[in-house]
């Protein structure tokens, strides 16, 4: 399978600030990408080197097996809080994506503004947030993209706008077949659009796999507290908690684990994330 | 046609939650041999899923028989869930009630029995699977 970002020993650093270290990754096409972490992870700079808005410091990024180029028509990009130009109107946007991009479909485009009930001569300023966003969409998914980058779409959006904007997204995948990576905090949300997910913490990846392989690969084991907990080859211990009596552990396996000593729980998307996170703080 | 819903809380991964939705709409008699599911574009913009997630689920459901795709045309029932196995609900609840007021009467309570059931039923089905 084709790659739709590679990175390798990749490394971002403002100053004396590090963004992003040493970040290894091969995110396979065709998928729809969830990019989840904590605030300060390097989601953000990640997606930008992606797109060719920044240049590494160290280290190799691959986009669609090219180095990224910043205006790439095979990379579409939507930053955070989705912006648009205020003084602009949604017809003046179109234009301006007809002008700017030769690949640019002015059918999709002109489909997908009525589609959601936007205004061709409304000034984009004047759009609510759920709006906005969705115009950020068009605009972008309208250069007919190989892969769309988003960092955190839906973010400022209440729970209708972030629903129609997730539908919309899932649309556009559908007919056209894009790769999408997408950062996000809402993990409930993720769970449902994506396939594959990241976990980013400290600007390492903690996981990364196939989202129905990660939820029948992980487990919440509870019982009688046990200090070195042997669980077998093929088991990872991702996260442990003990209490004097109690030992609960979260654990990676890809066979089922029968062990009477243990109540075994299964986990949702949600859980996984948190485990990890929590681990890599440490 | 007919219209899927997902529960997030459910635990059951969202595939296999539109496949339980097929059957049981074919068990309904909601669905018939020779109706057109949802393209995979209506489900995502419905539901907001993943793609991939609605070809999995009529993948899985054209392996099992109960479903055909007809390419360019859509995805359509090849079969009915005939509701013969509602005629076999009776002697297994029967068979379930037996065994529930055996376990209340070796002192198990509600609790205790719900968890023995899961936990078992898990272990059963992942040791078919």
């Amino acid at each position: 399978m084709t790659s739709a970002l590679i990175a390798d020993a990749l490394t971002k650093r403002y100053g004396r600030r590090t963004a992003l270290s040493d970040c290894t990754l091969d995110v396979p096409a065709g998928h729809v990408v969830g990019l989840v972490g904590p605030n300060g992870a390097g989601k953000s700079t990640l997606l930008q080197l992606a797109c060719g808005l920044l240049d590494p410091t160290a280290g190799r990024i691959e986009v669609l097996g090219e180095r990224p180029v910043s205006g790439s028509p095979r990379v579409g990009f939507v930053a955070q809080d989705t912006p648009v130009y205020p003084n602009l109107t949604v017809a003046e946007h179109l234009r301006m994506g007809a002008h700017l991009n030769t690949g640019w479909d002015a059918g999709l485009a002109e489909r997908r503004i009525a589609q959601v009930g936007l205004d061709p001569a409304q000034k984009a300023g004047k759009l609510s947030g759920g709006q906005r966003a969705q115009l950020a969409l068009t605009v972008a998914a309208a250069k007919r993209p190989e892969l769309l980058l988003l960092d955190e779409p839906v973010a400022a959006l209440d729970p209708l706008a972030r629903r129609n904007f997730l539908q919309s997204l899932m649309e556009l995948t559908a007919e056209q077949g894009m790769s999408i990576v997408m950062s996000s905090h809402l993990v409930a949300d993720l769970e449902r659009v994506c396939d594959y997910l990241i976990v980013l913490v400290a600007s390492r990846v903690r996981v990364a796999g196939d989202v129905d392989e990660l939820l029948a690969g992980h487990h919440r084991l509870v019982g009688a507290r046990r200090d070195r907990a042997d669980l077998g080859a093929g088991r990872a211990v991702v996260e442990q908690r003990h209490t004097d009596v109690q030992s609960t552990l979260v654990v990676r396996s890809t066979a089922p684990i029968d062990d009477p000593y243990w109540q075994v729980n299964r986990m949702d998307l949600e859980d996984i994330v948190l485990a990890y996170m929590s681990e890599g703080q440490r | 046609m007919i219209e899927f819903h997902l529960d997030s809380r459910s635990g059951v991964a969202p595939y296999m939650q539109l496949i339980q939705q097929v059957r049981h709409a074919l068990r309904l008699g909601l669905l018939h041999e020779g109706d057109k599911l949802p393209t995979v574009k209506e489900v995502v913009g419905q539901v907001a899923i993943n793609p991939n997630t609605v070809s999995k689920a009529y993948r899985e459901l054209e392996y099992e028989g109960l479903v055909a795709a007809r390419p360019g045309l859509g995805t359509f029932v090849t079969r009915s869930l005939g509701s013969d196995s509602l005629g076999k609900h009776e002697p297994l609840r029967r068979g379930l009630e037996g065994w529930l007021s055996e376990a209340r009467e070796a002192g198990l309570d509600d609790e205790s029995i719900e968890a023995l059931f899961l936990s078992t039923f898990r272990a059963f089905s992942e040791a078919r699977a």
